[in-house]
């Protein structure tokens, strides 16, 4: 039986404050970014986009306490049925949408907002994963069980490439730090990001390079890490059948970058690879948001004070480039403690999700992390010229009522969990 | 299970903070490359504008060429409180102009500059540049318009206007801006690339109030801006107007097409209008009122038009059934005896048949063609013969695009057994349901360009060149696009050609083209009249011919709506053009006089009754300095062609390249 507790006692405060302090913080800076000198706009006016900002902030308000007066155990009961309904909102905005910018996610509510599915689809994906694999007798290191959530988390991007929203689409990815944790053999995550680091080799170097580098690392491999009597012929064969799969995918990406991806995809990795290739080009989003950067130095060149975030020379600066102002104006002080806070933010939901008796929420504490984690990877790793470009924000800081209320949605739903953790469910 | 997994899921998150924290350090504390971008001011990036290409005819007159103009731009932020009255009587603009077009200025960006007047003329620019200084935010560039002085060919050369919101967005590398022009349709959409040439880009520092400290990294950046191509057609002007005035008042369309090579030597669609009138400001003006214009002048009718070839088409009869086996030159039927009805003319074989225009004979000759299987049932025998006589109608181009150098071209109709297995039922159809296609009516559409390719394909006895307009791209126009050179042959073996080639020049010499009106004096012209009918109000007049007999310079179709026969319109234009183009001079004045002064109103038209206004003529506006005649005068040879001189970018405007 469940006893009513006091949410106030039972919500960790610690993670509300860090969430508080980076919203709180991201609006600050998207005034920032459309803030003009010389015609001072009024941060509170809804006609530009901190105005705005303040109004999706407050709207969270709202979401957050219809999440925490819910009863808990909604989220776990009704987990297939939010699934259900979510693949059936994305199929339904393929149609329904209105094309912006080539894409066609986003539903038009009314004639100033729109929303936007694929960034809500996280939640429900990851409570329909989490409710899965805490099911009595599954297994992730089954086969069986394991195609199954690989299913799940496969099937909402699918729908939203055909929405032509790729960013979105990648960020399904991170679930892969959630199926190790629960028992993925370590070999699949370990592969993974050696084949990434192929993938990474394999732009920066020329093909026949990276194979012969392969021959050597295989050779010294049998050499120095084998021992006399390992060194048989079934071992042999084995390193021989690795290598001419490694090879074999490294042909494999450079078929891929240049004939698969469209030429401007192409041009994105390109600038990654050598952004001094075409600076002011395709380069220009990442050498705008650099020289912002940098140009913040040590300690910013203080709040307002940014020339590079002004006249619209960095692109999406509310959203997507948000950090490049966060950069400018607090400089690296600035922008290191929003990563420790992120940092802190991650471990804090982490830890949490270990001390959860219940199996699901433990579960659905890992789905969120990752999820915040892949976006601060990538987001971040753009802006500093350490990732491709692609258009995910960054959760709490970047413009846009859609994704800040699903990262709201996401965090909070953990929360409301965890304060019911002394439950089995 | 697996608890000890969280630590290096953690320790992974926090290597990835550390190493974005380490390269913040790098990029904000160490590297210095950027510091000093950053610490005068911002990057700022001026896009400059190169003149587009101008189109030439195939001697190098002038078609299409530039006119400078100034388009004034709006940096919102920058605007002060203003007299807003006086400003808008400076340029002649109303109060409700001024603050919509602000407003949209504003909602686009408040930092970036918006255009908010286009094309004022020089004489203008410098009028208001004094009174400027009181206004701050508003900025010139500038810019050009199109002009035609050749004043021809408005719907195979198109126009340029402002690019489409959805063409903006659809765009993968941002190239345009909102707001600039990218060709829409005609030859201008088609060559856009080659024509629109390279933009440049120049860099210039700014510091945090918006003034200008000088180029980036002493230019190394910026790019110049490269003239765009200059597209040489294959256009001969002097036919083209010839064409332009002996379709005043009538309405349909003339092609003609140098064989061997395929080049269109002229390619006019009427009603006429002045392609002047969608250049720069007067686009507004006139583009409505030609769209609503009953007889649709901004159609064009040559490569995307849909008729029916009428009694051209008897002439690809002859050459399948000749091929097939089902006829040969001496075949003789008798004029009669067919559902298809006739004029009164001597009965006879191929020669006489293809002079005289008999239906019934190429009414039998196709059923011929469809009987000629083993095969007894009429049901079964029809698809099995269509299906022969379809592939090889199709090497004709019919039913499908010949590739011309234009954004749009119809494919046509030629149908074929999946067309009236679907319409009837499987061998639910046999001849007698598709008889008409023996004399080019029934369920068969082409294009005129269709046509005149076929008097090509039969001027060069089997064979035709993908027809294209342009034949050089460049400053000087060398080199020719592989593309154009397409050989497509025919299954027809030459030997046939004659037999039919004969009936076309007596056709014109003393059969259906009465009265001596296609006779041109030291020209064989072999030519075929159709008349095909319409729906509604009379037939249209149709001619193809070719010239001279052998070794022949031009193939031509023309086609004139409404306007009945075939020999009584459409064969003394097309003769004229032939005349025009082969002798440089028309000889035949009385013929050319009768053809000018005739107006032939379509049933469209009259249908329309009095609200059909005629095509609009084009009114001087302030920015044309000297208006040429109306068209019905070509212009004198004698006449020297308007400044064909290149207008360059100016130097100071560029930034020197490495």
């Amino acid at each position: 039986m469940a006893r009513e507790i006091d949410i106030r006692e039972g919500i960790d405060w610690t993670t509300v404050w860090l969430y508080a302090a980076l919203v709180f913080f991201g609006w600050l800076n998207i005034y920032a970014a459309v803030y003009n000198p010389e015609n001072p706009i009024i941060i509170f006016s809804t006609a530009h986009n901190a105005g705005k900002q303040l109004l999706f902030i407050s709207s969270t308000f709202v979401l957050i306490l219809i999440i925490l007066f819910v009863d808990y155990k909604v989220y776990d009961s009704f987990a297939y049925i939010f699934y259900g309904f979510i693949i059936v909102l994305l199929i339904a905005t393929i149609f329904l949408a209105t094309e912006i910018k080539g894409s066609r996610s986003w539903i038009k509510l009314g004639s100033t907002f729109s929303l936007q599915p694929a960034e809500f689809s996280k939640i429900f994906t990851a409570l329909a994963l989490a409710r899965f694999l805490s099911t009595q007798g599954v297994n992730i290191s089954k086969v069986r069980d394991a195609i199954v959530a690989g299913l799940m988390v496969f099937v909402p991007p699918i729908i939203i490439i055909l929405q032509k929203e790729t960013g979105s689409a990648l960020t399904f990815a991170a679930f892969i730090a959630v199926f190790y944790r629960e028992g993925l053999p370590g070999i699949y995550p370990a592969l993974g990001i050696a084949l990434a680091i192929l993938f990474v080799l394999v732009l920066f170097f020329p093909k026949f390079y990276v194979v012969a580098g392969l021959a050597v690392a295989c050779g010294l491999f049998w050499y120095i890490f084998l021992k006399r009597y390992e060194r048989t012929r079934q071992n042999l064969i084995r390193l021989g059948g690795v290598f001419v799969i490694a090879s074999a995918f490294v042909f494999g990406v450079k078929f891929f970058t240049t004939n698969v991806l469209q030429p401007h995809q192409q041009k994105r990795i390109q600038v990654l690879v050598n952004p001094d290739s075409d600076p002011l080009g395709a380069g220009w989003n990442v050498t705008q948001s650099r020289v912002a950067i940098s140009s913040g130095g040590i300690i910013g060149k203080g709040y307002l004070q940014g020339t590079q975030t002004k006249f619209d020379f960095v692109p999406e600066q509310s959203t997507d480039f948000i950090f490049c102002t966060v950069g400018e104006e607090w400089g690296f002080l600035g922008s290191v403690i929003v990563i420790l806070f992120f940092a802190a933010l991650l471990n804090r939901i982490i830890n949490l999700a270990e001390k959860q008796r219940s199996k699901f929420s433990r579960i659905y504490g890992y789905c969120v992390a990752s999820i915040l984690f892949f976006h601060l990877l990538v987001n971040i790793g753009m802006t500093i010229g350490l990732m491709p470009v692609i258009g995910i924000p960054l959760p709490f800081l970047s413009y846009g009522g859609s994704s800040l209320w699903s990262f709201t949605i996401l965090l909070f739903i953990f929360l409301k969990l965890d304060a019911h953790r002394s439950y089995k469910v | 299970m697996f608890q000890d997994r969280k630590q290096i899921i953690l320790s992974f998150f926090f290597l990835v903070c550390t190493i974005y924290a380490l390269r913040l350090f790098y990029l904000q504390v160490i590297d210095d490359t950027y510091h000093t971008i950053g610490s005068t001011g911002a990057l700022k990036k001026e896009v400059q504008i190169p003149l587009r290409g101008q189109i030439y005819d195939r001697n190098g007159k002038l078609l299409v060429a530039n006119v400078d103009v100034y388009d004034m731009y709006v940096t919102p932020y920058k605007v002060k409180q203003m007299d807003t009255t006086t400003f808008c009587r400076l340029f002649n603009i109303t109060r409700s102009y001024f603050d919509s077009t602000m407003t949209i200025a504003k909602s686009y960006s408040r930092n970036r500059a918006t255009l908010f007047l286009r094309q004022l003329s020089k004489e203008d620019y410098a009028r208001v540049a004094d009174a400027m200084v009181s206004f701050p935010g508003f900025t010139f560039e500038l810019s050009f318009f199109r002009t035609y002085p050749a004043r021809t060919m408005a719907n195979a050369l198109g126009y340029i206007g402002e690019i489409s919101k959805k063409a903006h967005e659809a765009q993968e590398v941002e190239y345009y801006r909102s707001g600039d022009y990218i060709g829409i349709t005609g030859l201008e959409k088609q060559y856009e690339m080659e024509l629109r040439g390279r933009r440049g880009v120049k860099f210039t520092m700014m510091n945090v109030h918006g003034e200008n400290k000088g180029s980036y990294s002493e230019g190394e950046y910026d790019t110049l801006a490269v003239i765009g191509k200059n597209l040489f057609t294959t256009v001969d002007v002097d036919v083209q107007q010839l064409a332009d005035s002996l379709f005043q008042g009538k309405t349909g369309c003339a092609v003609a097409i140098e064989p061997r090579t395929g080049e269109i030597l002229a390619m006019g669609s009427y009603p006429y209008y002045d392609p002047n009138m969608l250049s720069g400001k007067q686009f507004s003006k006139y583009f409505k009122e030609l769209y609503k214009n009953p007889d649709k002048p901004l159609n064009d009718r040559v490569a995307t038009g849909f008729f029916r070839p009428g009694s051209t088409f008897k002439l690809v009869q002859s050459l399948v059934g000749l091929q097939l086996g089902s006829i040969n030159p001496e075949t003789f039927f008798a004029c009669g005896n067919a559902p298809v009805k006739c004029h009164r003319h001597p009965s006879g074989d191929l020669h006489n048949a293809v002079r005289f225009s008999c239906n019934p004979y190429f009414y039998h000759v196709f059923k011929k063609t469809m009987g000629a299987t083993s095969e007894t049932n009429p049901f079964k025998a029809a698809p099995i013969m269509l299906s022969k006589w379809h592939n090889m109608v199709e090497k004709f181009g019919y039913g499908q695009k010949l590739g011309i150098d234009l954004p749009s071209e119809s494919s046509g109709l030629l149908p074929n057994v999946k067309y009236y297995d679907k319409r009837y039922g499987s061998q639910q159809w046999k001849f007698s349901n598709i008889y008409s296609l023996s004399i080019g009516e029934g369920e068969i559409s082409v294009n005129m360009l269709k046509m005149a390719n076929l008097a090509a394909t039969i001027a060069n006895r089997g064979y035709w060149v993908t027809p294209h307009l342009v034949r050089g791209i460049g400053q000087n126009g060398k080199g020719v696009l592989p593309e154009h050179r397409q050989v497509h042959r025919t299954d027809i073996e030459t030997r046939h050609f004659e037999a039919i080639i004969g009936g076309m020049q007596d056709a014109v010499e003393r059969g259906t083209v009465g009265g001596g009106a296609g006779i041109v004096e030291g020209i064989t012209i072999c030519g075929k009249t159709g008349t095909s009918q319409n729906k509604k109000g009379k037939d249209n007049s149709i001619f193809i011919a070719f010239a001279p007999r052998y070794n022949p310079k031009i193939a031509i179709a023309v086609m004139v709506q409404n306007a009945g026969f075939g020999g009584s319109v459409a064969a003394p234009i097309a003769t004229l053009m032939i005349e025009k183009y082969l002798k440089r001079k028309i000889e035949r004045t009385a013929i050319k006089e009768r053809m000018l002064n005739l107006s032939i109103r379509t049933v469209e038209a009259m249908a329309a009754g009095g609200a059909a206004k005629p095509v609009p003529l084009l009114t001087p506006e302030s920015t044309s300095k000297s208006t040429p005649a109306a068209p019905t005068k070509p212009k004198k040879e004698t006449e020297k062609p308007v400044k064909t001189t290149f207008i360059k970018p100016k130097q100071e405007n560029l930034n020197k390249t490495k």
